[in-house]
């Protein structure tokens, strides 16, 4: 880009240079040369000189267009995703409700017109006195890998990488680090000398992906969910390095899906098609749970290895769980406090 | 006297109209502040007994047998289990599975060290029987499951066996719970060997193999 007009107009000093040589001109190479009485810098060469300078203006022109051009390519590339109210749009936790109202509709038309679909992006807040906990039970999980799926569906995640805040390790008996775990199994499950162990976002109380992040778009909500600001994340990736348990996931790729497949219950927080170079994670469906309902994984799951409920509710199943059952957390040596317990039957 | 002030001093009904409502706002202050718990107890008295339910999905119908003949409106004609076995004496020496024959051909049955007569009720073949003996219909089989499997029904009742739709929180919608038969064949109670769905393609978990 740079070198073409930079050889185009390089061109021509290179035949006025040698101007001085040609075979009309008196002065050509004569050391005592008479015509020298009019004086270099006067007339006869500041004619020259001014060309010379004029023809270097005009690269200096051109080479400072097309630098600034390429510079600015970038931003041109970004305004055909980025419309200037997105460029414009404040932190979440800033934003008055007018202006959420604002930025929902401008989402809905978008993902209109991005993905021909039509959704309804809501903002459900956190219910009062609710603090959310999932147990799992690993005693009977079977390994099939339904509720990734059902992530994936639910969470409307990109199609050809099929991206899921779920990663189900098969674990040997006997080994509780699902570090050396593996995710790719392909063959009937369960084996009989195997465990699996489904990993998600541990909603931990003390999140080192929140600690982490430079902008903070992201943060722990008052009903223990910790949530993305997909809007104002600059795709650092801080937060991917931080998680211990690898529940974070960079949307490489403008997530690809077709339009028949858009789940259209979506929220800001949770679900909604995230632009391309942000960080998401499981938000245990919050568009979902917020309203009551129980998040996709565990209604995909089924074994029935999964127990949703509120950790503030003495009489919830999960509730139930963490004071019969012999609970454990991942990594607890790492005391970030997942609110995301496994426990086996015994 | 009112009229007249009404009339000529307009700033004085403004006054008034200002006095007013400020006796209105605190009058309603005085109501909030005065009498928080009981406002507070009203609420939740009102809010806490409207749950929806949880409703558990229909155990299995009474069988029927297929005869494999239509009737006159071509629909299948069926028959009860009671049709042949109220003519024919329980033999309790068939009980494995390659022992069964007629329309019992073929069962895959893998139920621990039980027998047909377990749990199907010989005085009644159109129902189950419990281990004292009494009879339980079909649709009602998961009391007949939980006389063996406490710990299991233990779990199911306390929502962490069991798959499940619907609401966590029952305040705000219905809740449908899966049947001990829904997953487990009561002949082959073990849950079958299933292909996993989905591999993920991401980045991390490739190098997370091994």
């Amino acid at each position: 880009m740079i070198a073409f007009p930079f050889t185009q107009s390089t061109e021509p000093p290179l035949m006025n240079d040698p101007d001085p040589d040609k075979p009309g001109t008196p002065c050509s190479g004569h050391g005592a040369c008479a015509c020298g009485a009019s004086a270099p810098p006067p007339s006869g060469e500041s004619h020259g000189d001014s060309t010379r300078r004029s023809v270097l203006k005009g690269i200096g022109a051109t080479l400072g267009v097309a630098a600034y051009a390429k510079a600015l390519a970038p931003l041109t590339e970004l305004t055909q995703q980025t419309s200037m109210d997105e460029f414009l749009q404040k932190h979440y936790r800033e934003l008055t409700k007018e202006e959420l109202a604002t930025v929902l509709a401008r989402l809905t038309r978008e993902t209109k017109e991005q993905y021909g679909a039509e959704v309804t992006i809501s903002d459900p807040k956190p219910p009062e006195g609710v603090k959310f906990g999932y147990a799992l039970n690993l005693s009977i999980c079977n390994g099939c890998r339904k509720c990734a799926e059902a992530c994936h569906l639910e969470n409307n995640h990109d199609r050809p990488s099929h991206q899921s805040y779920i990663r189900v390790f098969e674990m040997t008996k006997g080994s509780m680090d699902f570090e050396k775990g593996n995710v790719h199994y392909d063959h009937p499950v369960p084996q009989p000398d195997k465990y699996y162990m489904p990993v998600q976002c541990q909603q931990c109380e003390l999140p080192p992906c929140v600690d982490v992040c430079p902008v903070e778009a992201t943060w722990k909500e008052r009903d223990g969910i910790v949530v993305v600001d997909y809007n104002w994340c600059i795709g650092c990736r801080y937060c991917e390095a931080a998680c211990p348990y690898h529940a974070r996931r960079f949307n490489w790729q403008k997530p690809e899906i077709a339009a028949a497949e858009i789940n259209p219950d979506q929220s800001y927080l949770s679900n909604r098609i995230r632009p391309q170079g942000v960080m998401e994670k499981c938000t245990f469906c919050l568009h979902r749970t917020r309203n009551g309902r129980l998040p996709a994984c565990l209604e995909a799951c089924p074994t029935g290895a999964r127990v949703f409920g509120d950790l503030n509710d003495p009489d919830s199943e999960i509730r139930w769980v963490l004071e019969n059952k012999r609970v454990f957390v991942l990594k607890e040596e790492l005391g970030l406090k997942p609110q995301f317990f496994y426990f086996f039957d015994e | 006297m009112i009229r007249l002030l009404k009339r000529h001093f307009g700033p004085v009904r403004i006054g008034f109209a200002i006095l007013a409502s400020l006796c209105g706002l605190a009058v309603l202050w005085a109501q909030q502040s005065l009498s928080p718990g009981k406002v507070a107890g009203e609420t939740v008295a009102e809010e806490a007994p409207i749950l929806h339910s949880v409703t558990i999905k229909p155990g299995p119908t009474t069988p029927q047998l297929d005869t494999g003949r239509k009737d006159a409106q071509g629909a299948a004609i069926t028959a009860a289990c009671s049709t042949c076995h109220s003519t024919t004496a329980p033999n309790a020496a068939r009980n494995t599975a390659q022992d069964l024959f007629q329309a019992h051909r073929g069962l895959r049955y893998a139920h621990g060290n039980l027998t047909c007569l377990s749990c199907h009720n010989a005085k009644d073949y159109d129902t189950l029987h419990l281990a004292d003996g009494r009879k339980v219909a079909f649709p009602e089989v998961m009391t007949l499951c939980s006389q063996c499997h406490g710990t299991a029904m233990r779990d199911y009742q306390h929502g962490s066996h069991g798959g499940m739709n619907g609401y966590w929180d029952l305040t705000k919608g219905p809740r449908l719970r899966n049947n001990c038969v829904n997953c487990h064949d009561p002949h082959h109670p073990e849950f079958p060997l299933v292909r996993p769905v989905l591999p993920p393609h991401d980045r991390i978990s490739v190098h997370a193999e091994h």
